[in-house]
């Protein structure tokens, strides 16, 4: 994986929209058959991001290569290696599942199956009833099942949970640990921190058109410096305190609790989270934005 | 994969398949000029020289319902839903796709000059077309010209719930003020400068020409250069503006 080039390569990647700038110098790579997520509060610019990488929008400045190519030329040869869930796109209200994936999969020069598609994503029992009769959450399987007939390589999911039901969110999460089985590179932008977790090899936290933090889910918390020790102290108040080194604190805490001849009660000595990570990279840039 | 051809064949296949199935689109496309020239037809029975003028505006009016007005709201509700965008991350070729939905509302169009002409032959006396050559000529560019109007004309409507407003407001006037159920001729001199700037008058002039009177297609030169303009203009617009997502930066 190391030696091959990468799927996706981002270089100083800059968006302007009049006044705002949505993307502020984004460097990010995604490896061959890697998931990699965009982490990100909402407006924080993963969707511009994706679709500057999709082929969607044309970026102000930076490098972009998606599988080689530039999205931006467009060029078909990208676009028959590439499936793309968007955050919301419709369909003909009066096309079944099949008809569609059938439609859908003449396109490419290398089709999936139709009927092993619609298996996988879990739409046989609608896959003669027309779209417009789909629930909220069959149709975002249909958006899946069409990013997937074309056979890619490269698959952008942007928010691909969003709205489903826990039952519904562990099957998606199937289908995209499967794609990943086979091998597939794939690029999802998510708000959920437990799917970053579940699903990414590596994850990218933005803010504000800004990449705040970079590097694998669980090491994201460990490459942080600071413990989060917490306990009950004597009155039966729960205490908890950050500290870079927490030898001097579990020392003065043990002993304090052994003189009393008292048990430590609820005592844990934990690295943060990536969900603290999150919480207070996102946190710390509001309470800037909000001073500045 | 198949070639350009053949994915606008099919794209064609699946937007006709898709027309039917929608029951209000297609009646309000189809059947509603039809039944616009049966109304007309049985109030001006066996007034010859009315009907002459009637069956020819029916049938321009029919072919900018089919084309102009289904082409605007279609292309705004595949817009505003995202299916446009949605094929624009495909490698479906932009002019595969567009020319798959614009000849369907072509073959509509078409049903409806064969509808019209035999309604004309069997039921209002018009006989059959004097000039089977220019009926053909003046189908084809008024079609074209009216199609790529309406794609152009999307480009204006700003979402699905406006655009039957903003395509009856274009379509309702073009057909009273291009003489659908007149004589231009007998109109107000202000309605007939308007008139003449209009494509549809010379869509309707042209066609009448091929239907009832029988001048030649060099005679009517004149119509076809006015109808290929617009559909130059209309081109331009449809290509240039043409917006694959809703929500553009």
């Amino acid at each position: 994986m190391t030696t091959s080039a990468p799927a996706i390569l981002v270089r100083d990647l800059r968006k302007v929209y009049g006044e705002h700038q949505a993307l502020q110098g984004l460097d990010f790579e995604v490896a061959a058959g890697e998931v990699f997520g965009l982490l990100g509060p909402n407006g924080a610019g993963k969707t511009t991001t994706v679709e500057i990488l999709e082929g969607y929008r044309n970026r102000t400045a930076g490098i972009v290569s998606v599988l080689g190519h530039d999205p931006q030329q467009r060029a078909r040869a990208l676009r028959e290696r590439v499936g793309i869930v968007l955050q919301s796109t419709g369909m003909y209200r009066h096309i079944t599942p099949r008809e569609a994936l059938r439609h859908f999969a003449d396109i490419y020069p290398h089709p999936r199956d139709v009927e092993e598609v619609i298996a996988i994503t879990g739409l046989q029992e609608k896959a003669d009833a027309l779209a417009r009769t789909l629930s909220g959450g069959q149709q975002r399987r249909l958006d899946l099942a069409l990013a997937l007939i074309g056979d890619p390589e490269l698959i952008f999911l942007d928010e691909p949970t969003t709205g489903f039901d826990p039952a519904a969110r562990r099957n998606a999460w199937e289908v995209i640990r499967s794609l990943q089985e086979l091998g597939k590179t794939i690029l999802l932008t998510t708000h959920y921190l437990d799917e970053a977790q579940a699903l990414c090899d590596r994850v990218a936290i933005i803010k504000d058109g800004r990449i705040l933090a970079e590097g694998p889910p669980g090491e994201l918390g460990a490459a942080s410096t600071r413990y989060r020790v917490v306990w009950r102290d004597e009155s039966g108040e729960l205490q908890a305190r950050e500290v870079e080194d927490p030898t001097a604190l579990l020392h003065q805490l043990t002993s304090a609790a052994l003189a009393r001849g008292s048990a430590l009660e609820d005592l844990s000595v934990m690295r943060p989270s990536l969900e603290d990570i999150y919480l207070e990279l996102t946190a710390e840039e509001s309470e800037e934005a909000f001073r500045g | 994969m198949a070639d350009g051809a053949v994915l606008a064949y099919r794209q064609w296949r699946l937007e006709r398949r898709m027309f039917w199935r929608n029951p209000t689109a297609a009646f309000f496309s189809f059947i509603l000029p039809l039944l616009f020239l049966f109304l007309f037809g049985a109030i001006f029975s066996g007034d010859q020289k009315t009907l002459d003028v009637i069956v020819p505006g029916i049938l321009g009016m029919s072919v900018m319902s089919t084309t102009f007005n289904a082409l605007a709201m279609n292309i705004t509700f595949l817009r505003e839903e995202g299916v446009l965008k949605r094929i624009h991350g495909t490698p479906m070729p932009p002019a595969s796709y567009l020319g798959g939905v614009m000849a369907n509302a072509v073959n509509n169009a078409a049903v409806q000059v064969v509808i019209v002409v035999l309604a004309g032959r069997l039921f209002f006396g018009i006989g059959w077309p004097k000039d089977w050559l220019e009926l053909v000529v003046f189908s084809v560019v008024g079609v074209a010209t009216l199609a790529s109007l309406g794609v152009a004309f999307s480009h204006v409507i700003p979402n699905f719930d406006a655009a039957p407003a903003y395509t009856n407001i274009v379509f309702l006037p073009v057909i009273f003020i291009s003489g659908v159920f007149y004589d231009v001729d007998n109109a107000p001199a202000f309605l007939q400068d308007i008139a003449r700037v209009l494509p549809l008058t010379h869509i309707i002039d042209g066609l009448s020409a091929a239907l009832v009177t029988g001048t030649s297609l060099a005679d009517n030169a004149g119509h076809l250069a006015v109808i290929a303009a617009w559909g130059v203009f209309g081109t331009f617009f449809a290509v240039r503006g043409f917006s694959w997502d809703a929500k553009r930066d």
